[in-house]
Protein backbone atom coordinates (compact mmCIF):
# COMPACT_ATOMS: atom_id res chain seq x y z
CA UNK A 1 0.00 0.00 0.00
CA UNK A 2 0.95 3.32 -1.12
CA UNK A 3 1.04 6.59 1.18
CA UNK A 4 -0.82 9.58 -0.42
CA UNK A 5 2.59 10.37 -3.13
CA UNK A 6 0.98 13.46 -4.37
CA UNK A 7 -0.16 15.30 -1.20
CA UNK A 8 1.44 18.31 -2.53
CA UNK A 9 -1.80 18.39 -4.61
CA UNK A 10 -4.11 21.16 -2.66
CA UNK A 11 -5.66 19.19 0.28
CA UNK A 12 -9.39 20.15 -0.60
CA UNK A 13 -9.28 19.13 -3.96
CA UNK A 14 -8.29 15.67 -2.81
CA UNK A 15 -11.04 15.55 -0.42
CA UNK A 16 -13.57 16.57 -2.22
CA UNK A 17 -12.33 13.92 -4.97
CA UNK A 18 -12.37 11.17 -2.45
CA UNK A 19 -15.45 12.39 -1.87
CA UNK A 20 -17.02 12.08 -5.08
CA UNK A 21 -15.32 8.79 -5.49
CA UNK A 22 -17.08 7.38 -2.39
CA UNK A 23 -20.26 8.55 -3.79
CA UNK A 24 -20.04 6.66 -6.99
CA UNK A 25 -19.15 3.70 -5.68
CA UNK A 26 -21.82 3.87 -3.18
CA UNK A 27 -24.06 4.06 -6.35
CA UNK A 28 -22.66 1.69 -8.20
CA UNK A 29 -22.97 -0.71 -5.43
CA UNK A 30 -26.38 -1.71 -5.99
CA UNK A 31 -27.63 -4.36 -8.98
CA UNK A 32 -30.46 -2.18 -10.04
CA UNK A 33 -28.79 1.25 -10.12
CA UNK A 34 -26.34 0.09 -12.26
CA UNK A 35 -29.33 -1.48 -14.48
CA UNK A 36 -31.04 2.00 -14.63
CA UNK A 37 -27.90 3.49 -14.96
CA UNK A 38 -27.19 1.40 -18.19
CA UNK A 39 -30.46 2.20 -19.56
CA UNK A 40 -30.32 5.98 -19.23
CA UNK A 41 -26.46 5.89 -20.25
CA UNK A 42 -28.41 4.22 -23.85
CA UNK A 43 -30.81 7.26 -24.09
CA UNK A 44 -33.24 9.75 -22.06
CA UNK A 45 -35.85 7.81 -19.79
CA UNK A 46 -38.46 9.19 -17.75
CA UNK A 47 -38.63 8.42 -13.98
CA UNK A 48 -42.41 6.85 -14.40
CA UNK A 49 -40.98 4.75 -17.70
CA UNK A 50 -38.17 3.28 -15.67
CA UNK A 51 -40.13 2.49 -12.78
CA UNK A 52 -42.16 0.81 -14.71
CA UNK A 53 -39.35 -1.80 -15.58
CA UNK A 54 -38.81 -3.10 -12.12
CA UNK A 55 -40.87 -4.78 -9.70
CA UNK A 56 -40.79 -2.43 -6.79
CA UNK A 57 -42.50 0.58 -5.94
CA UNK A 58 -42.49 4.03 -8.14
CA UNK A 59 -40.54 5.64 -5.05
CA UNK A 60 -37.79 2.61 -4.36
CA UNK A 61 -37.05 3.19 -8.18
CA UNK A 62 -37.01 7.30 -7.38
CA UNK A 63 -35.07 6.75 -4.62
CA UNK A 64 -32.37 5.14 -6.55
CA UNK A 65 -32.51 7.57 -9.37
CA UNK A 66 -31.54 10.13 -6.09
CA UNK A 67 -28.53 8.27 -4.88
CA UNK A 68 -27.31 8.21 -8.81
CA UNK A 69 -28.25 11.82 -9.32
CA UNK A 70 -25.77 12.63 -6.14
CA UNK A 71 -23.19 10.68 -7.65
CA UNK A 72 -23.16 12.59 -10.53
CA UNK A 73 -23.82 9.43 -12.48
CA UNK A 74 -27.25 10.74 -13.91
CA UNK A 75 -28.83 14.24 -14.14
CA UNK A 76 -32.85 14.97 -14.37
CA UNK A 77 -34.58 17.41 -16.31
CA UNK A 78 -38.36 18.80 -16.04
CA UNK A 79 -40.13 18.06 -19.52
CA UNK A 80 -43.73 19.00 -18.21
CA UNK A 81 -44.70 16.41 -15.65
CA UNK A 82 -42.36 14.16 -16.49
CA UNK A 83 -38.55 13.58 -14.94
CA UNK A 84 -36.33 12.85 -17.57
CA UNK A 85 -33.13 11.41 -16.94
CA UNK A 86 -29.75 10.85 -18.63
CA UNK A 87 -26.72 9.36 -18.19
CA UNK A 88 -23.36 11.27 -17.36
CA UNK A 89 -21.02 9.53 -19.31
CA UNK A 90 -17.83 11.21 -18.27
CA UNK A 91 -18.60 10.38 -14.50
CA UNK A 92 -18.86 6.59 -15.49
CA UNK A 93 -16.01 7.09 -16.83
CA UNK A 94 -13.83 8.30 -14.39
CA UNK A 95 -15.26 5.18 -11.88
CA UNK A 96 -14.18 2.98 -14.48
CA UNK A 97 -10.60 4.69 -14.93
CA UNK A 98 -9.96 4.06 -10.89
CA UNK A 99 -9.53 1.05 -11.33
CA UNK A 100 -7.61 0.84 -15.10
CA UNK A 101 -5.12 3.43 -13.12
CA UNK A 102 -4.38 0.84 -11.06
CA UNK A 103 -4.25 -1.70 -13.54
CA UNK A 104 -1.44 -0.03 -15.23
CA UNK A 105 0.32 0.16 -11.75
CA UNK A 106 0.21 -3.58 -11.62
CA UNK A 107 1.47 -3.84 -15.33
CA UNK A 108 4.56 -1.64 -14.50
CA UNK A 109 4.82 -4.21 -11.90
CA UNK A 110 4.59 -7.43 -13.75
CA UNK A 111 6.77 -5.91 -16.59
CA UNK A 112 9.47 -5.48 -13.44
CA UNK A 113 9.22 -9.23 -12.19
CA UNK A 114 9.24 -10.38 -16.09
CA UNK A 115 12.85 -7.94 -16.56
CA UNK A 116 14.37 -9.54 -13.20
CA UNK A 117 13.84 -13.22 -14.18
CA UNK A 118 15.18 -12.46 -17.47
CA UNK A 119 18.08 -11.06 -16.18
CA UNK A 120 18.53 -13.25 -13.48
CA UNK A 121 16.93 -16.56 -14.79
CA UNK A 122 18.69 -18.78 -12.36
CA UNK A 123 16.43 -21.27 -10.23
CA UNK A 124 17.98 -21.68 -6.48
CA UNK A 125 18.76 -24.78 -5.51
CA UNK A 126 16.41 -25.96 -2.67
CA UNK B 1 3.22 -9.83 -23.46
CA UNK B 2 3.14 -11.25 -19.62
CA UNK B 3 -0.01 -9.80 -18.74
CA UNK B 4 -3.00 -12.60 -19.96
CA UNK B 5 -5.80 -11.31 -18.06
CA UNK B 6 -7.31 -8.32 -16.24
CA UNK B 7 -10.82 -7.72 -13.99
CA UNK B 8 -12.25 -5.37 -12.75
CA UNK B 9 -15.05 -5.25 -10.19
CA UNK B 10 -16.48 -1.93 -9.64
CA UNK B 11 -18.55 -3.24 -6.39
CA UNK B 12 -15.87 -5.10 -4.23
CA UNK B 13 -12.92 -2.72 -5.68
CA UNK B 14 -11.75 -5.67 -6.72
CA UNK B 15 -8.41 -6.23 -9.17
CA UNK B 16 -7.49 -8.92 -10.49
CA UNK B 17 -4.39 -9.48 -12.84
CA UNK B 18 -3.19 -12.74 -14.28
CA UNK B 19 0.18 -13.10 -15.86
CA UNK B 20 2.31 -15.18 -17.51
CA UNK B 21 6.62 -15.53 -16.88
CA UNK B 22 8.71 -17.76 -18.76
CA UNK B 23 10.43 -19.05 -15.75
CA UNK B 24 9.50 -22.17 -13.41
CA UNK B 25 7.25 -21.39 -10.27
CA UNK B 26 10.03 -21.84 -7.96
CA UNK B 27 11.99 -18.92 -9.74
CA UNK B 28 9.01 -16.52 -9.56
CA UNK B 29 8.37 -17.67 -6.09
CA UNK B 30 12.00 -16.60 -5.30
CA UNK B 31 10.91 -12.63 -6.41
CA UNK B 32 8.71 -12.79 -3.55
CA UNK B 33 10.41 -14.61 -0.97
CA UNK B 34 14.05 -12.73 -1.08
CA UNK B 35 13.55 -8.82 -0.19
CA UNK B 36 16.67 -7.95 -2.14
CA UNK B 37 14.40 -9.03 -5.54
CA UNK B 38 11.03 -7.96 -4.53
CA UNK B 39 12.32 -4.28 -3.76
CA UNK B 40 13.20 -4.07 -7.63
CA UNK B 41 9.92 -4.84 -8.80
CA UNK B 42 7.33 -3.71 -5.71
CA UNK B 43 7.91 0.44 -6.53
CA UNK B 44 8.43 2.01 -9.58
CA UNK B 45 11.81 3.17 -10.70
CA UNK B 46 10.77 6.90 -9.38
CA UNK B 47 9.70 5.10 -5.81
CA UNK B 48 12.23 2.52 -5.26
CA UNK B 49 10.67 0.00 -2.57
CA UNK B 50 12.99 -1.06 0.51
CA UNK B 51 12.25 -3.65 2.57
CA UNK B 52 13.59 -3.25 6.14
CA UNK B 53 11.63 -6.79 8.09
CA UNK B 54 10.51 -9.37 5.59
CA UNK B 55 9.02 -12.30 7.79
CA UNK B 56 7.43 -14.79 4.77
CA UNK B 57 5.30 -16.83 7.20
CA UNK B 58 1.74 -16.93 8.98
CA UNK B 59 1.75 -14.02 10.77
CA UNK B 60 5.28 -13.13 9.85
CA UNK B 61 5.10 -9.20 8.88
CA UNK B 62 7.09 -7.29 6.33
CA UNK B 63 7.95 -4.04 6.81
CA UNK B 64 9.14 -1.15 4.04
CA UNK B 65 9.06 2.29 3.12
CA UNK B 66 9.37 4.29 -0.15
CA UNK B 67 11.38 6.67 -1.41
CA UNK B 68 10.22 9.79 -3.28
CA UNK B 69 12.34 11.73 -5.99
CA UNK B 70 13.10 14.33 -3.68
CA UNK B 71 14.21 11.79 -0.63
CA UNK B 72 10.44 11.69 1.18
CA UNK B 73 9.91 7.75 2.77
CA UNK B 74 6.35 6.53 2.35
CA UNK B 75 5.97 3.64 5.07
CA UNK B 76 4.34 0.26 4.82
CA UNK B 77 3.61 -3.20 6.34
CA UNK B 78 2.21 -6.64 5.28
CA UNK B 79 1.05 -8.51 7.72
CA UNK B 80 1.28 -12.34 6.41
CA UNK B 81 -2.22 -14.01 6.70
CA UNK B 82 -1.29 -17.29 4.66
CA UNK B 83 2.11 -18.89 3.11
CA UNK B 84 2.22 -22.37 0.68
CA UNK B 85 5.08 -21.93 -0.89
CA UNK B 86 5.85 -21.77 -4.05
CA UNK B 87 2.60 -21.42 -5.07
CA UNK B 88 0.59 -19.28 -2.26
CA UNK B 89 0.59 -16.10 -0.26
CA UNK B 90 -1.98 -13.95 1.34
CA UNK B 91 -1.45 -10.81 3.04
CA UNK B 92 -2.36 -7.73 4.32
CA UNK B 93 -1.17 -4.52 2.96
CA UNK B 94 -1.37 -0.85 5.43
CA UNK B 95 -0.06 2.42 5.97
CA UNK B 96 2.75 3.12 9.10
CA UNK B 97 3.42 6.61 9.99
CA UNK B 98 7.11 6.18 10.42
CA UNK B 99 9.84 3.59 10.91
CA UNK B 100 8.39 1.99 13.98
CA UNK B 101 6.15 0.95 11.33
CA UNK B 102 3.04 0.74 13.34
CA UNK B 103 -0.44 0.37 11.24
CA UNK B 104 -2.00 3.21 10.57
CA UNK B 105 -5.83 2.60 12.74
CA UNK B 106 -7.26 4.84 10.47
CA UNK B 107 -5.83 4.36 7.21
CA UNK B 108 -7.34 1.49 4.69
CA UNK B 109 -5.62 -1.71 4.31
CA UNK B 110 -5.71 -4.24 1.69
CA UNK B 111 -6.36 -8.02 1.18
CA UNK B 112 -3.92 -9.28 -1.26
CA UNK B 113 -3.93 -13.00 -2.55
CA UNK B 114 -0.84 -13.84 -5.18
CA UNK B 115 -1.32 -17.24 -6.82
CA UNK B 116 0.71 -19.04 -8.58
CA UNK B 117 1.25 -22.34 -10.98
CA UNK B 118 3.29 -23.87 -13.24
CA UNK B 119 1.70 -23.64 -16.92
CA UNK B 120 -0.08 -27.00 -18.14
CA UNK B 121 2.22 -27.00 -20.97
CA UNK B 122 5.36 -26.77 -18.77
CA UNK B 123 6.25 -23.36 -20.83
CA UNK B 124 6.13 -21.43 -17.48
CA UNK B 125 4.16 -19.85 -14.36
CA UNK B 126 1.09 -18.63 -14.31
CA UNK B 127 0.33 -15.74 -11.62
CA UNK B 128 -2.87 -14.65 -10.44
CA UNK B 129 -3.01 -11.42 -8.33
CA UNK B 130 -5.66 -10.56 -6.54
CA UNK B 131 -6.30 -7.36 -4.87
CA UNK B 132 -9.61 -6.01 -2.25
CA UNK B 133 -9.60 -2.77 -1.28
CA UNK B 134 -12.32 -2.11 1.35
CA UNK B 135 -13.06 1.60 0.38
CA UNK B 136 -12.86 3.97 -2.68
CA UNK B 137 -10.32 5.52 -0.22
CA UNK B 138 -7.58 2.84 -0.32
CA UNK B 139 -8.29 2.72 -3.76
CA UNK B 140 -7.47 6.70 -4.55
CA UNK B 141 -4.47 6.49 -2.76
CA UNK B 142 -2.90 3.58 -4.53
CA UNK B 143 -4.09 5.36 -7.71
CA UNK B 144 -2.49 7.94 -6.65
CA UNK B 145 1.20 6.42 -6.76
CA UNK B 146 -0.27 4.62 -10.33
CA UNK B 147 -0.08 8.82 -11.85
CA UNK B 148 3.60 8.97 -10.60
CA UNK B 149 4.39 5.19 -11.71
CA UNK B 150 4.29 5.49 -15.95
CA UNK B 151 3.69 2.33 -16.40
CA UNK B 152 3.27 2.43 -19.81
CA UNK B 153 6.74 2.96 -20.07
CA UNK B 154 7.76 0.24 -18.11
CA UNK B 155 5.83 -1.97 -20.78
CA UNK B 156 7.51 -0.19 -23.29
CA UNK B 157 11.12 -1.34 -21.13
CA UNK B 158 9.92 -5.21 -21.33
CA UNK B 159 9.47 -4.88 -24.97
CA UNK B 160 12.78 -3.45 -25.72
CA UNK B 161 14.48 -6.31 -23.33
CA UNK B 162 12.58 -8.95 -25.63
CA UNK B 163 13.97 -7.35 -28.84
CA UNK B 164 17.53 -7.72 -28.11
Amino acid sequence: MFVDMVSTAPSSATDADEDRADAMFHALADRTRRDILRRVLVGEHSVSALAASYEMSFAAVQKHVAVLERAGLLTKRRDGRQQLAHGEVEAVRSVASLLADLEELWRGRIARIDELIANDPITPTP
Amino acid sequence: MPVTDVTHDLDTRTLVITAEFAAPIERVWQVYADPRQLEQVFGPPSFPATFVEHDLTPGGRAHYFMTSPDGEKYFGWWRVTGVDAPSRITFEDGFAADDSFTPLEDMPVSQNIYAFEPKPDGSGTRAVFTSTYDSAEALQKVLEMGVVEGASSAINQIDDLLAR
